[in-house]
């Protein structure tokens, strides 16, 4: 059974169709593109997988644990717990708030204390708030961003904030991780660096990963599959080595350069 | 990291009991007078009111505007049990029936409200705060528009207890998982739904507990001025709250604190103004805000080649 599986996903806005009968299917372990000329309807899918937005038809069903939960209509939050995190598009980071408390965050939905031990700093505040503060630096270190945790977030240089966010999508411990466009901004050498550390994500994390990429030097390199989105609908769908032949797909970005990775 | 915890607590229990001990000294040497004390009540009760206004629109990014009401809600319910059950302490139980009131009337309140953001939240929970005060207004038991004399069972230690223990709660609060939860919602409610917050009960819960500590101010309130009734509980008094929170600084606790002895101590040494009062004080507080903000480093150059006619370097 895929960890994913999308059917038929529509989305309209008054007139506009967004996002058109859209199927996808993705196996755990996977790591997965999502690529399409802008306006495409990439965020949209995000969006529609995460919460933000609810399907106008169509069935979006998470299979974590061998029993699948549809994910229509849920919100966010419920969303994250059954096991999927994001990144945004244009990082919507705690701007004021510090490295430490920004990871901190993402950990909340697991940790179990209520609001009485918050109170009056009861044993099992003191022993939660412990792991919770190891288990963020940890994850700081891997991310190399420990040196910086009493940071706020606004002063990070962009590309360390790109790396917070996902450092923080995965604290959120999930089995399928949604990037949004990771490498926008970044120059050939922090691209290369960015594409070193999804592979190595997928492994050390054991996360599945469906990522929305203009950047094709990293499509074509990592993912296993790609999925092309053109005006809403799926126009190809298979590994690298074929959407880069594809007719269709090359008209939709209109200039074979862009293929040329 | 439980060591320093342990360091840090006993300087903050050694200040909090030293300034209990100079104040009571004060007292029964006769420097603090009646007219000191009354200004330390309102000190107190107005750092219970800020502090806990703070948590619902400092931290949780909640615009609030009707304080005032749950307030009212505490004083109401306290003085009412007081003046009815005649024992010992019922005055204790009158406090906390005030602030559980408060706090339950806060989650009715704030479970429709919350979808609403920035200015319609603050007119909604302005109408709020005046529903409640025009219900009080209407009910006989509690006298109306004549309002209800209780008792002073209060003095100041109890105030100074139950501000400490306020202001200790919620640091505890903010600096926990949950504190942290409500936060986030002020920084990005979007990101903070997508990494696992139900925001909109982390809203309530912020709406909840302000409102019980509001509901404590005004118990205790209640159980000092021998008199209450419903008009100084009105939209003025929400105001005057806010004021207090955001000249202290928006989630900012030390502020609240700083800002609530500053304002109330001008507000009481201008009570010997009646007419020019309420002018000196906005303009106190205009002049206050321009010196927060302002970069004070062209000031103090000034000061030091002018006044002190010293050289700063160049």
């Amino acid at each position: 059974m895929p960890l994913l599986t999308v059917k038929n996903l529509t989305k309209s806005f008054g007139g506009l169709t967004a996002v058109s009968n859209v199927n996808m299917n993705i196996e755990k372990g996977e790591l997965v593109g999502l690529i399409g000329p802008n306006g495409a309807g990439k965020t949209t899918v995000f969006n529609l997988l995460t919460g933000v937005y609810v399907p106008s038809s169509g069935t979006i069903e998470l299979n974590t644990k061998g029993k699948p939960v549809v994910l229509n209509g849920l919100k966010p939050y419920k969303i994250t717990k059954a096991g999927i995190a994001r990144t945004f598009q244009n990082i919507r980071l705690f701007k004021d708030l510090t490295v430490l408390d920004n990871v901190r965050i993402a950990i909340h939905h697991e940790v179990k204390y209520g609001l009485v031990p918050a109170f009056f700093r009861l044993p099992s505040f003191g022993r939660e708030e412990k792991e919770i503060y190891e288990k963020a630096l940890k994850l700081l270190q891997i991310f190399r961003l420990d040196g910086k945790k009493d940071e706020l977030a606004k002063n990070l240089p962009y590309g360390e904030q790109r790396r917070l966010e996902i450092a923080r999508a995965l604290a959120a411990n999930p089995d399928l991780l949604l990037l949004d466009e990771p490498a926008a901004g970044m120059n050939p050498n922090e691209t290369a660096e960015l594409t070193e550390l999804i592979e190595w994500i997928r492994k050390e994390f054991n996360v599945t990963i469906l990522l929305i990429e203009h950047d094709m030097s990293l499509v074509m390199k990592i993912c296993e599959r790609i999925y092309v989105l053109d005006y809403g609908m799926v126009i190809a769908n298979g590994v690298p080595e074929e959407i880069k032949k594809n007719k269709r797909v090359i008209e939709a970005y209109l200039g074979e350069e862009i293929l040329n990775a | 990291m439980n060591n320093i915890l342990k360091a840090k607590n006993l300087k903050a229990l050694i200040g909090i009991i030293l300034i209990y001990v100079i104040v009571q000294a004060l007292i029964m040497v006769g420097i603090v007078d009646d007219y000191y004390q009354i200004l330390l009540v309102m000190i107190c009760l107005n750092i219970i009111l800020s502090v806990s206004l703070n948590l619902i629109t400092g931290f949780t990014g909640q615009f609030s505007l009707g304080h005032a009401g749950f307030m009212a809600i505490g004083a109401y319910v306290c003085g009412y049990i007081t003046v009815t059950v005649k024992q010992e302490f019922s005055f204790l139980i009158g406090i906390f029936a005030g602030a559980i009131a408060a706090a339950l009337v806060g989650i009715l309140i704030g479970i429709p409200t919350l979808r609403l953001k920035g200015d319609y939240l603050a007119i909604a929970t302005l109408g709020m705060a005046e529903i409640i005060r025009i219900i009080i207004l209407n009910v006989e038991a509690v006298g109306g528009a004549s309002g209800l004399s209780i008792p002073q069972y209060a003095n100041w230690t109890w105030v100074y207890i139950f501000t400490v223990a306020t202001i200790v709660l919620l640091k505890n609060f903010i600096n926990s998982t949950h504190g942290r939860a409500c936060i986030s919602i002020r920084e990005d409610e979007i990101a903070s739904e997508a990494m696992g917050i139900n925001t909109t009960r982390y809203k309530v819960i912020a709406f909840a507990i302000g409102a019980f500590f509001a509901g404590v101010a005004g118990a205790l309130y209640s159980l000092y001025f021998y008199f209450i009734k419903p008009d100084q509980f009105g939209f003025m008094k929400s105001i005057d709250i806010l004021v207090i929170v955001v000249l202290g600084g928006l989630g900012n606790i030390r502020g609240s604190i700083i800002a609530s002895i500053l304002l109330a101590t001008i507000s009481s040494y201008l009570q010997e103004y009646p007419e020019l009062k309420m002018v000196i004080y906005a303009l106190v507080l205009i002049v206050i805000m321009i010196l927060k903000n302002k970069d004070m480093t062209k000031f103090k150059k000034f000061i030091t080649e002018k006044i002190l006619r010293r050289q700063t370097a160049v």
